[in-house]
């Protein structure tokens, strides 16, 4: 049965997602109000795995926790922590549990994260990971055995329209399709004219886009990223907008930015939904999708 | 092809001499005479510092070799110092290390950390080029490693984290990908990055690894 985020994928609408962090602990509470608060307003929920290599709550737990609240999640899986046994272990696991989506990552680097001894894995990559699940569907293991009952998933990956060099994120863009990926959230974008270049080449593709949107909660994040966030590029325009304002009301200019950047994706159709990261303050996405009229 | 290595912390050196008063050392006049780590001055530098932290040097040598077969005369003609040791602190690479270990009967310290096999690429700067991983992918990677290169060893293609040619790790880090991909397609290549390698055999040649040559 297909899930039901791939039935929105499929149904040609505009797809909203967004995505929530687990915790570094036991205590659920907040996460348990994101999902609370974003269940009935998206088509899906992320659950981080592991962000920045910070050692956290799993992915597959909040995953667990969306469908016990009756949501929808996307499993992030990251090859930076498991091996290919560990890896298919958990896509069985997944598809017991009613979790059929599953987004495909290569996973950030261990230096960057707070466990900085860690061994990274890395048996696997992103490609290779889109592939095993493909594979498994078929029936089949990554060591050539047949599986007692196959998995169903709605894969998906990430790709970094801003890249520079472009060239070589758009053959792995590819790839990933060749690989067997449905859909792509994308990293985060502010530059709409550039967005929909890299839009005018992936529409040449069978997959759904969904472009990446981080809430700019200041103009002093806006330029902390340009500088230090890979793939991540805010125009003057923007930092200026966001610095016009009081202090206090940055926030709520972030928010606005966001909800009229999704707005203009949706009526001009660029692509074929969002994702929204809010990155700690996941209780504002309901008030980015008011202010894009969803 | 030369074995790279650094000292360890002195203090490190010292904790594992604890036990040991009557110290024999050993460089080598190879890899670690070249990284400036087990040289003749290295070892002389060494005998000074134990001398001052009250250890009784009872000789020191610099083996041409220290991991190859040579070392074992090389151990027969320096059997008195030895044996008036209680343990032989060696200033060579781990292969090194392991040699000596078969040779004699006293007890083995490394004074180096052994980093890797490198190049020289210009003096004094030495590089990582490859992870003897047993399964070589260079002649579709420009002859650039990614296994070694990336530092994630991605063989598909680059991550997110590039930036610019960098590396998310580290912003002076070239981003392998980023290699690859202009010398591919400075060749006319580009199609070899399209191709999709699969996971890496780990267990071609199982550990321990060895070859017997007929």
């Amino acid at each position: 049965m297909a899930s039901s985020f791939k039935e929105a994928l499929n149904s040609g609408k505009f797809v909203i997602t967004s995505e929530v962090a687990p915790p570094k602990g036991t205590n659920l509470e907040k996460v348990l109000h994101h999902i609370e608060l974003l269940k009935d307003k998206v088509d899906a929920i992320n659950v981080t795995d592991h962000q920045s290599s910070v050692m956290r709550f799993p992915s597959i737990g909040g995953c667990l926790a969306i469908k016990e609240k009756g949501g929808e999640p996307i499993l992030q899986m990251t090859c930076r922590d498991r091996n290919r046994l560990a890896l298919q272990a958990e896509l069985l696991f997944a598809s017991t549990r009613g979790i059929n989506n599953v987004l495909c990552l290569t996973g950030d680097a261990v230096p960057v994260g707070d466990h900085k001894e860690a061994k990274g894995v890395f048996d696997l990559d992103s490609l290779q990971l889109l592939k095993t699940v493909r594979l498994m569907e078929s029936g089949k293991d990554l060591g050539g055995n047949d599986l007692d009952g196959a998995v169903e998933f709605c894969a998906g990956a990430t790709v970094t329209p801003e890249a520079q060099p472009l060239e070589p994120q758009l053959i792995k863009f590819e790839k990933k399709i060749e690989a067997g990926a449905e859909f792509f959230q994308t990293q985060g974008i502010y530059d709409l004219d550039n967005f929909a270049k890299f839009m005018k080449h992936a529409r040449q593709f069978p997959v759904k886009i969904l472009a990446g949107i981080i809430l700019l909660s200041s103009a002093r994040m806006a330029k902390f990223m340009t500088a230090n966030v890979p793939g991540i590029f805010v125009p003057q325009n923007l930092i200026d907008e966001l610095a016009a304002v009081p202090k206090e009301e940055m926030l709520n200019k972030g928010i606005e930015i966001a909800g009229r950047m999704i707005a203009t994706l949706k009526k001009d159709s660029i692509c074929d939904g969002v994702h929204i990261m809010a990155i700690g303050k996941e209780e504002v996405v309901p008030d980015i999708l008011a202010a894009a009229g969803l | 092809m030369k074995a790279i290595t650094r000292q360890k912390p002195f203090e490190e050196i010292k904790q594992q001499l604890d036990s040991f008063n009557r110290v024999f050392i050993i460089g080598c006049g190879t890899c670690a005479t070249m990284t400036k780590t087990g040289g003749i001055e290295q070892v002389l530098e060494m005998k000074s510092q134990l001398q001052k932290i009250d250890k009784l040097v009872s000789g020191w040598t610099v083996i041409p070799i220290a991991c190859d077969e040579m070392t074992e005369p090389a151990m027969k003609e320096n059997e008195r110092a030895i044996q008036n040791s209680n343990c032989v602190l060696i200033m060579s690479c781990a292969l090194g290390v392991y040699r000596i270990s078969t040779y004699i009967d006293r007890p083995v310290i490394p004074a180096l950390d052994t980093l890797f096999i490198g190049v020289e690429e210009t003096p004094g700067y030495f590089r990582e080029v490859c992870a003897q991983c047993g399964q070589c992918i260079i002649g579709e990677t420009a002859g650039i490693c990614p296994i070694t290169a990336c530092h994630k060893g991605l063989v598909n293609g680059p991550c997110g984290g590039t930036n610019n040619g960098k590396c998310e790790v580290d912003k002076e880090k070239d981003c392998a990908w980023t290699l690859i991909y202009e010398r591919l397609k400075a060749q006319g290549r580009l199609d070899l990055m399209r191709k999709y390698q699969p996971p890496h055999n780990f267990q071609a040649s199982p550990r321990p690894r060895t070859v017997k040559i007929t």
